[in-house]
């Protein structure tokens, strides 16, 4: 008997430790911006256990079941951010130009407040990823903005692919060439880097299966970094490569196709505009910034039209944050593809929904308000392209993390109210610095660094 | 024939020339019609609007076109005064991280003498980038120590910086601050308390000996001599010991925005705040003191974990509510651009479209003093002004048309004229 309930409670704690808290949420008369079917006015939205279960008019749920009344108010899918730095204890392992063996997963902050001031703003998912100071960084993590937990495992989304940072033009130069006086110290060399690196993983991988096939007898030497290029060659990895210049995006396309590497989803790409046409028909992803120019040389010949002349060229297109400020209106970012280009509504929103999902391969999953999909919602009191929007709640997996109302009473975990401890920043945007480049100044460019440096990404 | 194809070739290299540069600006009398005028002190009304010599000639209802003038119909559309940034690096910086593009911060904790506008590049590529989204005037600022330099109003057109000169210089000064100036900072405490004491007292040394100089100054004025040193730093400071400019004192932490307050009362100093980012937690001492406030960015992240997440909307219609004269700044360069939705932001969290829009048109004005010549839709006011299909705050909105001393300035920018050439790149793939 005593073994029995040993055993039950064995069991019991498994099952918390691997089950995801979920919850059931009706949420009425809203009006509905479903993404992937139209706008539904005066509806409904019920999910169960996690789950968008019905979507329509007059739904009830059963009386245990949390009802809001999203009356005149906006109901869209969560935001996704494909590129953020938030909820990451470390973010560049800059000490050597590929090193592919890392995973910012293994340093997640469940605690960073920053993840409540994103769900503030409707974002539900982020690709929290790896810096851009190697040409081939880390792995990165699609997490669940689910705050509230001390567990680093609850933020990571369940069997969310892989995907990995890679890195052209100026920070692996800085970093490496200048920095460290090695390869790449230019464009060239970044190329080279790739087809080094590719290269030496195709007889990697030849070398474990002549010794899996008995071919030789001998097994080569272990290398996590090789397992994990091979996995890219394999087309089990979305690359997600930093990069800014035309002529550098077209190199890694080639690079790729001569390796047979498919997956890609190029961020920033300030100049994807003016290859537009390449990036459709490779099949390339662009997550871009709303307005970002002119921070460094090689974004000076930028246009905030870069969004909209790539969704007109067919280019599935992503405007993302990179900073715990932006991240808290990507809604707002995603509107300024109106003033720069008249992209519709609809064409805007999913630049932030469904398009980023997309792009991080859980489109399936997230990102668009249909049945079957995770109850992930963001409301707001006003059509969230409107500047006067104010973010009203936001659900994940149909449990409320953000509620304007119940603010005040004080949704955040990790702070400190009374203010025993001054955490107080003088510099406007501090903590929102280089967190692209986080973990190199403080060894390589320290004298920058105290210089107040603007943004370095 | 020949003499067509010349005409031809010489047009096409002109173009090629002008790739990724803005069309000149028009000057002339403009009459622009049937508009909604935006007037920010008048209130808003249907009529019309007469720009001539740079001013706007008149205002209201203009039956009749004066002979030679052009006439632009805009039912429909609206009109509001050019938009002030009170606090940008507008022209001083080019390139982020290329210092040799960069021109507002010298050596030296001590050097107010510095001049802004000395080194405002007039062709800066963000200068465009900024006016087409409505604003038309700006601070130019420097950074750096207890007294960086000196900064200057300017109007975003121009081809020497004394052309742009908009009537407004304003010494700089860091208050000594106690908080953390970014993730890196790991100081400690105590030697936060040091450092920030030690600032301190130079700058009190500073001043001591700033109203020192101004005593023998004035003696030797008085006296009708002629001094014979040379103190460009100490003469900077000269018009603000006299009480005859303001002295814009950048302070964002409650703590030191009180120690600042002080500070201004017992030197009896002429006084502009400018950041500000915890006003919302002192504002009765704020009110009280009078001193003017420019704060923003709004679109910031709040200034300490503690902080409600969206304390940085809210911070500039907290401290106008309080009574407090609020201007509205943007903090940036190549993104100044984003001060109509800073201003977007302050309205939706708390201070209103109306108070909001004065935050970025007639308060800044008054607090520059050159409120008799900016900031509103008034007969003989300069011709700074921008038409519009809707509320300039919101996102979506398009700026058809911008007037600038009554320059006619084209909607071109370096984002545009890339929009133009690459929406439909020809070739494509194929050539």
């Amino acid at each position: 008997m005593k073994k029995y309930i040993l055993s039950l409670c064995a069991m019991m704690v498994a099952f918390m430790v691997t089950a995801q808290e979920t919850g059931s949420i009706l949420i009425k008369n809203g009006t509905v911006l479903t993404i992937t079917d139209g706008i539904k006015e005066n509806t409904d939205v019920l999910i169960k256990n996690g789950k968008i279960s019905k979507i329509g008019k007059n739904l009830s749920a059963d009386r245990s079941t949390q009802t809001v009344d999203a009356t005149g108010q906006f109901v869209m899918p969560g935001i996704v951010d494909a590129h953020s730095h938030i909820a990451l204890e470390t973010v560049n392992e800059a000490t050597n130009p590929v090193t592919s063996e890392v995973f910012v997963g293994d340093g997640l902050d469940p605690q960073d407040v920053a993840i409540y001031r994103a769900l503030a703003g409707g974002v539900t998912i982020s690709h929290a990823m790896h810096g851009s100071a190697n040409a081939i960084g880390g792995e990165c993590e699609t997490i669940k903005h689910r705050y509230g937990t001390w567990d680093p495992d609850d933020l990571r989304m369940e069997n969310a692919p892989r995907t990995i940072k890679f890195a052209l033009g100026e920070n692996p130069i800085r970093v490496h060439g200048e920095g460290r006086n090695i390869t790449p110290s230019t464009r060239m060399g970044v190329e080279q880097v790739f087809r080094s690196a590719f290269s030496e993983a195709q007889l990697y991988k030849k070398a474990w299966g002549d010794f899996n096939s008995k071919k030789t007898r001998t097994p080569p030497h272990y290398s996590r970094r090789m397992e994990t290029l091979v996995d890219i060659l394999d087309g089990e990895i979305i690359i997600h490569c930093h990069s800014y210049r035309a002529d550098e995006l077209l190199m890694l396309m080639n690079v790729l196709e001569d390796y047979g590497v498919s997956r890609l989803c190029f961020q920033h790409v300030n100049e994807g505009f003016k290859v537009a046409p390449e990036l459709a028909k490779f099949g390339a992803g662009a997550s871009v910034f709303s307005d970002w120019w002119a921070y460094k040389f090689e974004v000076y010949y930028s246009t905030a039209y870069n969004a909209a002349i790539l969704v007109r060229n067919g280019v599935v297109t992503s405007i993302n944050s990179d900073s715990g400020e932006l991240i808290r209106h990507l809604y707002h970012e995603a509107a300024k593809t109106q003033r720069y280009g008249d992209l519709t509504d609809n064409e805007a929103l999913r630049l932030i929904t469904i398009n980023p999902a997309t792009q991080l391969g859980i489109g399936d999953r997230v990102g668009s308000i249909e049945k079957g999909k995770d109850g992930d919602i963001a409301i707001f009191s006003a059509h969230p392209l409107s500047v006067y929007a104010i973010p009203q709640m936001t659900i994940v997996d149909g449990i409320v993390k953000f509620d304007l109302k119940n603010d005040p009473q004080d949704m955040r975990i990790d702070i400190d109210p009374e203010e025993k401890f001054d955490d107080s920043f003088i510099n406007l945007n501090a903590e929102d610095e280089e967190r692209c480049m986080q973990d190199v100044y403080s060894e390589l460019f320290l004298g920058e660094t105290n210089s107040h440096a603007g943004h370095r990404h | 024939m020949k003499a067509i194809n010349i005409i031809i070739a010489v047009l096409l290299v002109t173009c090629s020339i002008q790739a990724q540069m803005v069309a000149k600006s028009q000057s002339g009398t403009f009459l622009l019609k049937n508009a909604l005028l935006h007037t920010v002190t008048n209130g808003t009304m249907k009529g019309d609007i007469l720009i001539k010599d740079g001013k706007i000639a008149d205002i209201g209802s203009i039956s009749q076109a004066e002979a030679g003038s052009t006439t632009i119909e805009l039912t429909g559309k609206h009109i509001y005064p050019g938009m002030i940034d009170g606090g940008t690096k507008l022209g001083l910086s080019e390139v982020g991280s290329v210092s040799l593009t960069q021109d507002y911060r010298e050596l030296g904790d001590f050097t107010p003498h510095m001049q802004a506008l000395t080194a405002v590049n007039p062709n800066s590529v963000s200068i465009p980038v900024t006016r087409t989204n409505g604003v038309t005037t700006v601070i130019a600022k420097t950074e750096g120590g207890l007294f960086p330099g000196t900064a200057a109003l300017i109007n975003l057109h121009g081809y020497t910086p004394q052309q742009m000169y908009a009537g407004f210089k304003g010494v700089q000064m860091n208050f000594p601050a106690t908080g953390r100036r970014g993730r890196w900072d790991r100081r400690k405490d105590e030697d936060i308390k040091k450092d920030s004491e030690k600032a301190m007292k130079k700058m009190n040394g500073i001043w001591k000996k700033a109203v020192q100089y101004a005593k023998i100054d004035s003696a030797a004025t008085a006296g009708k001599k002629k001094r014979d040193d040379y103190n460009p730093q100490m003469d900077a400071l000269l018009p603000i010991i006299n009480g005859e400019a303001p002295l814009m004192i950048e302070v964002n932490k409650d703590k030191d925005i009180k120690a600042a307050i002080k500070w201004v009362a017992e030197n009896k100093v002429n006084a502009i705040f400018t950041g500000v980012s915890e006003g919302y937690r002192v504002t009765k001492e704020l009110a009280e003191s009078g001193v003017p406030v420019i704060t923003g960015p709004v679109l910031s992240i709040p200034g300490r974990r503690s902080a409600s997440y969206d304390i940085s909307y809210k911070n500039a219609g907290i401290m106008q509510k309080a009574g407090i004269k609020v201007a509205i700044r943007t903090n940036e360069t190549e993104n100044v651009r984003n001060l109509p939705f800073n201003a977007g932001f302050a309205a939706a969290y708390g201070m209103g479209v109306e108070e909001a829009l004065k935050a970025v048109t007639i308060i800044p004005a008054e607090i520059f003093g050159v409120a008799d010549q900016l900031g509103s839709l008034e007969k003989g006011k300069v011709a700074n002004l921008f038409i519009c299909d809707g509320d300039p705050f919101e996102t979506k909105t398009q700026v058809e048309h911008l007037f600038i001393e009554g320059y006619k300035v084209p909607i071109e920018s370096r984002h545009t004229l890339l929009y133009d050439e690459f929406l439909k790149r020809d070739p494509g793939v194929d050539k």
